[in-house]
This record gives C-alpha cells, sequence and structure tokens, in this order.
C-alpha cells in the first residue's frame, strides 16, 4: 500500500513474526502480496480482507483467497481466536474505528500484528517543526487528500495497547527494509507490533 | 439425454423415462478435467451460450460469461448446460406425458427440489463420462444448485462459483414466490394445473408472475433511472392496454375544453389503461413471458426455490451443513440485489470460512439488483474470469488437450 511497505525487506520482516504453518487474516490485503508470501515461504493458510475492487481481483489472481468486506463494519463474520494470527499491515491508519479494529484484531486472531506509518519519525518531526505536515515517501500526501486519517506514534500505540489490556509480544521500528530496536520512536518510519490479548 | 430407471426424488415419489436436454460447448480434454457445468435459474434453459445458426436473438442467457474468449472461456473449458427436470425448454416437464398413465403430467408432475435437480445432472455427467467438474457454476437458483452439488457430490468438484444467491430463502422471498404462485393457480384457465387438455394457457396468472418478478429482480434505482414516472409516449397511447387502435393525442378522458399541457404530458386519467413507462415494462415482460413459459414450471421452480434449505437437517447452522464440501469456492453478490442480497451471500461465505475452506468473495457494487448477475459489469466479469484463468492454471496438466489450455 504505501511507498515504503512495498518494500520486499519490510514484507519478509514482518513476514518473520508469523509463525510457519498460521492460519492468518491479512486485514486489508492489498494485492495479496503479503499473503501469497506466506502462503509460499512459510507454509501459511488464510484470507485476506479488502474493500478495493482492483485489489480483490489482483487476489483473486494471485489464488489469494480475498473476502470483499468493509472493515469499517468490523469483523463480526470473523469467531473469537478462529485465526493464528490477524495482520493489519499499513490499514490501521485507514480506519475510522481504529480502536475498535484494533479489539477485533485481538479478538479474532491469538496474536495480532500491526504495522503503520510512525509519525514520530524525525523527518516528520522536523517538519513539524518547520510548521509544516510532512510529505515523505512513507507519508506522500498533502494534509488535506490523505487517507490516513489515524495518524500515530511508535508511543502513542504503546499507550493505546496498555489501555486495552494487549500484551506486546515484539516490537520494533522498520526503516528502509531495517529494523531499528534502538529509540524506533525516532530513528524509523514504520512501527510494528505483536500482541494478544492481556 | 434420456434416462430409463426412476430417479428417487426428495419428495419419497420418483420419475422414470425422463429425458434432459443439454449443450455443451468446446472441447472435453483427454483426462475429463476441463468439465464446467453451469446450472440455471428460474426461466432459463440449457442453452447458456452462443447463438442457434440463423436464429435472431439466439444468444445463451450467459452469453456475456461464456463463449470463447470470455470469462468462462469455452477454448479451455468444455461447458455443460443443461435444462432442468420440470423445466419447459426441452427437458422433461409438466407438459410432457407420464409413462405410467400415458397422460400429459399437468399437475400432477413431481415436486422437484435443488438436490433433485443436482442428481439428475450427475446423472448426465455419469452419461458423458465425466467423473469430476473442474467447476459447477450458477446464478441466483443456479448458484443454490452449485451449492448444493458441493455437499452431495463433494468429491466430484473441484470449485463452486456461486453468483448472487443464498443459503435458503427468506420469509419476503417466499412470499414474493406465493403471490407468483397464486396469480396462476387462481387464474380461471388454470383449470387446477390441467389447462392442457382444456386447449388453453393461465396466460393471465403468468403474466401477474412475471410482473412481480421483474420488479424483485430491478433496484428501485435502477428502475427510477430507466421508467422514472415518465409517462408512454402519446402516440403510442391506446384505449386499452396497448391493443386498440391510437386515442386522438389531445383528448383528455371526460371534461369539456382541451387544455394545451403537452409542456408537462397530460396524464389520461385513466385507472386501466397504461399512463406509466413502467407499467408498459412490466406489461410487456408479463405479455412475452406468459407465451412461453409454462404454468407448471412456474409453480415446481418457485417451489424448489422455497424448500432448498441445506442447514435444515443440521440444526439450522450452514457451517454445519457446508461441513462435507470439499471444494473451492468463488461468491458473488450485487450491493443492490435485495431479493438474493449481499448478507445472504456472506452467511455462505462465513458458513465456509468456519468450516476453513478455501473461498474469495467478491461484493459488486453494481446498481442493477439482482439483474445484474446477468448483465456485463468489468469488476464481476474481471473477478470470474481471474478465478477460471486460476482453474485452468492449477488443472493436472492434460497430454493432447485442445488449445489455449495452459497455465494463465
Amino acid at each position: 500500500m504505501g511507498a515504503g511497505m512495498s518494500d520486499r525487506l519490510t514484507m519478509q520482516s514482518i513476514a518473520r513474526l508469523v509463525p510457519p504453518g498460521s492460519r492468518v487474516l491479512d486485514l486489508g490485503c492489498g494485492d495479496g502480496a503479503m499473503l501469497d508470501y506466506l502462503q509460499r515461504e512459510r507454509g501459511c493458510s488464510g484470507y485476506g480482507i479488502e474493500i478495493a475492487d482492483a485489489n480483490v481481483l489482483a487476489c483473486v489472481k494471485r489464488g489469494v483467497n480475498v473476502i470483499q468486506l468493509n472493515l469499517d463494519e468490523g469483523l463480526s463474520m470473523f469467531d473469537d481466536a478462529s485465526f493464528d494470527v490477524v495482520l493489519q499491515i499499513d490499514t490501521l491508519q485507514h480506519l475510522r474505528n481504529a480502536e475498535t479494529m484494533l479489539l477485533e484484531t485481538a479478538r479474532v486472531g491469538r496474536t495480532g500484528i500491526v504495522a503503520f506509518p510512525n509519525f514520530a519519525h524525525w523527518p516528520n518531526r522536523l517538519s513539524i517543526a518547520r510548521g509544516r505536515m510532512p510529505v515523505t515517501k512513507r507519508l506522500p500526501y498533502q494534509w488535506y487528500d490523505t487517507p490516513n486519517i489515524r495518524v500515530g506514534t511508535y508511543k502513542d500505540f504503546e499507550v493505546l495497547a496498555t489501555k486495552n489490556r494487549l500484551s506486546i509480544l515484539d516490537s520494533y521500528g522498520l526503516q528502509e527494509g531495517r529494523e531499528v530496536r534502538f529509540l524506533p520512536n525516532t530513528r524509523a518510519g514504520t512501527a510494528v507490533f505483536k500482541f494478544e490479548r492481556g | 439425454m434420456s434416462f430409463a430407471e426412476p430417479l428417487a426424488l426428495q419428495s419419497g415419489a420418483s420419475i422414470r423415462g425422463y429425458s434432459l436436454a443439454y449443450e455443451t460447448y468446446g472441447t472435453l480434454n483427454a483426462d475429463k478435467s476441463n468439465a464446467v457445468l453451469i446450472c440455471h435459474a428460474l426461466n432459463a434453459s440449457h442453452h447458456v451460450a452462443g447463438v442457434y445458426a440463423g436464429q435472431q436473438n439466439s444468444e445463451g442467457w450467459w452469453d456475456t460469461m461464456i463463449g470463447p474468449g470470455k470469462p468462462v472461456d469455452t477454448d479451455r473449458f468444455f461447458v455443460i448446460g443443461v435444462n432442468n427436470l420440470g423445466s419447459c425448454f426441452g427437458s422433461t416437464g409438466p407438459m410432457h406425458p407420464n409413462p405410467d398413465t400415458g397422460k400429459v403430467y399437468g399437475a400432477d408432475f413431481p415436486v422437484v427440489t435443488v438436490e433433485d435437480w443436482v442428481n439428475a445432472q450427475a446423472r448426465l455427467l455419469d452419461g458423458l463420462g465425466i467423473q469430476t467438474l473442474a467447476a459447477v457454476m450458477g446464478g441466483s437458483l443456479g448458484g443454490m444448485q452449485a451449492l448444493s452439488w458441493t455437499l452431495q457430490y463433494p468429491e466430484r468438484v473441484r470449485h463452486a462459483v456461486v453468483v448472487a444467491s443464498a443459503p435458503n430463502l427468506t420469509a419476503e422471498n417466499i412470499a414474493f414466490n406465493e403471490v407468483a404462485r397464486r396469480a396462476i393457480v387462481t387464474d380461471p384457465d388454470f383449470h387446477g394445473g390441467h389447462f392442457y387438455e382444456q386447449g388453453v394457457i393461465p396466460k393471465r396468472g403468468l403474466r401477474i408472475a412475471r410482473m412481480i418478478g421483474h420488479i424483485t429482480y430491478l433496484s428501485d434505482d435502477v428502475m427510477n433511472e430507466k421508467f422514472g414516472r415518465e409517462l408512454r409516449p402519446r402516440i403510442l397511447r391506446a384505449g386499452s392496454s396497448g391493443d386498440g387502435p391510437p386515442r386522438d393525442a389531445k383528448a383528455p378522458s371526460g371534461g369539456s375544453a382541451v387544455h394545451d399541457v403537452t409542456s408537462v404530458g397530460a396524464y389520461l386519467y385513466t385507472t386501466q389503461d397504461i399512463e406509466f413507462q413502467i407499467e408498459s415494462y412490466l406489461r410487456y415482460q408479463g405479455d412475452k413471458f406468459s407465451e412461453y413459459f409454462d404454468a407448471n414450471t412456474y409453480l415446481l421452480i418457485t417451489r424448489a426455490l422455497d424448500y432448498f434449505d441445506p442447514a435444515r437437517h443440521h440444526d439450522g447452522i450452514l457451517a454445519k451443513a457446508l461441513a462435507g464440501a470439499t471444494a473451492k469456492f468463488l461468491l458473488v453478490s450485487f450491493t443492490t440485489d435485495w431479493r438474493f442480497a449481499p448478507r445472504r451471500s456472506r452467511e455462505i461465505v462465513k458458513a465456509l470460512l468456519d468450516n476453513r475452506r478455501d473461498v474469495s468473495y467478491a461484493e459488486i457494487d453494481a446498481p442493477h439488483g439482482h439483474d445484474a448477475f446477468l448483465l456485463e459489469d468489468a469488476r464481476y466479469l474481471g473477478v470470474v474470469r481471474s478465478y477460471f484463468d486460476r482453474i485452468a492454471a492449477e488443472a493436472p496438466s492434460p497430454s493432447g488437450s485442445g488449445p489455449g489450455w495452459g497455465p494463465a
């Protein structure tokens, strides 16, 4: 979806968080590249959820199971703990009901993995310090046309997860496909969290 | 294809000495792995694609979907269209003689169900020497048959494509069917279903049945867009339902003075003549339908719709009913289809998810209501095309098959 996320290294890094053979639900699965990769490289199975017609078509073309749903309507179709892993890769920031969907992710998946643009990445801070909203490779939109309606930071997510009693199993930043474990809130454009219900 | 052996029906009755009309398109490959069965809905037939030589307007009912180079590509797949038992397009139906009595079945034609049709279709495949279908596909009632195939013959179906369908009918949906049936049954020309020997056809009932059907196949939006409140053009207006001679275009009924009201179009101030375009459309569709469709068939097919409910013997739980299905599924619904609404397709999707089956689901934002499944829509046709490309790609590689068969 976002420019940085198409990076193969980023995908591989997140895929490493998914145990081999997992049953996976990928919320906002885009063109199905991640699920395709998980199926081929890690023996996973599962489904993608997408709203965009073009992405649904792309998934069918790849042979990835895809279900066309609007995530703003929730995950009522899915039972508790019915998946080993629920992914939200570059999806959370597009959702009006982001907090609800985070809880839904933790309800439906035994573990959840969330990745989203970290607004506290230093170039963004610099831009704000100059008085302008950041427009970067990771956040390529102008403030008035961005689909990223829920911009937050690595630290913000920690607070939200704690508030909702999620236990964070692993978390780090991703920058240019490299994992950033030292000062990720400043040094990484992407925040990655793996969590479960506490 | 004729079948002498009796076919046991769900009702406990059986039927013998029947025949099924069918058409095939494309070439069955050497290992017989490229067969696709198309199941029809209420008023369609085995003629799913192509045209009959020298016959105008003889396109198959799913010609947008099926044919050479089309989403269901007959250059790659061997497509079979079959007319169901009890229908009126060539297969044995109520208008044919019962071999047990020598008399026309009429109302005595046994009640057939979706499951019975699938059993009959399976026998047809046996006759064609086809053990396994690459896919079974249908829309609406045809989708119910495709779904039922995966439950009755799971080992014989690799893929099921279920379009604009439902796991059963809702009360509202049964209600529409019942209105249609009552229209037919209460037509004085119906004669309890034995009208053939009277030399009449209950056309009035059939017309009304078709009119109500048509209303439910469209969406409010598309009906408004197509017809709105538009009046029937005056030049075409006639004294009585379009049958009589055109009336003076300027004369309203009653009153002494004739005003010039052409700017907005004058009402006829009539309660029985056609005033609005939508009335004209419905009457036309009803008339056309009553010319070719059999009244007993209408009763039988709508009843088959009503009865279909695979969850019924599984505590009403669809997931339990679908536990035996092993096929991979593609489901498609249309946002404005209120007769077979998307949420009904989602129920099937959920039941498949609960059973960890492979399923993809496209919810097409099309304006045309239930009719959308028969129309051209790039997103709809694109998804089906891609799905069939995958089927072709994964099929066991045949030796000596026709051209065009191979990885997509």
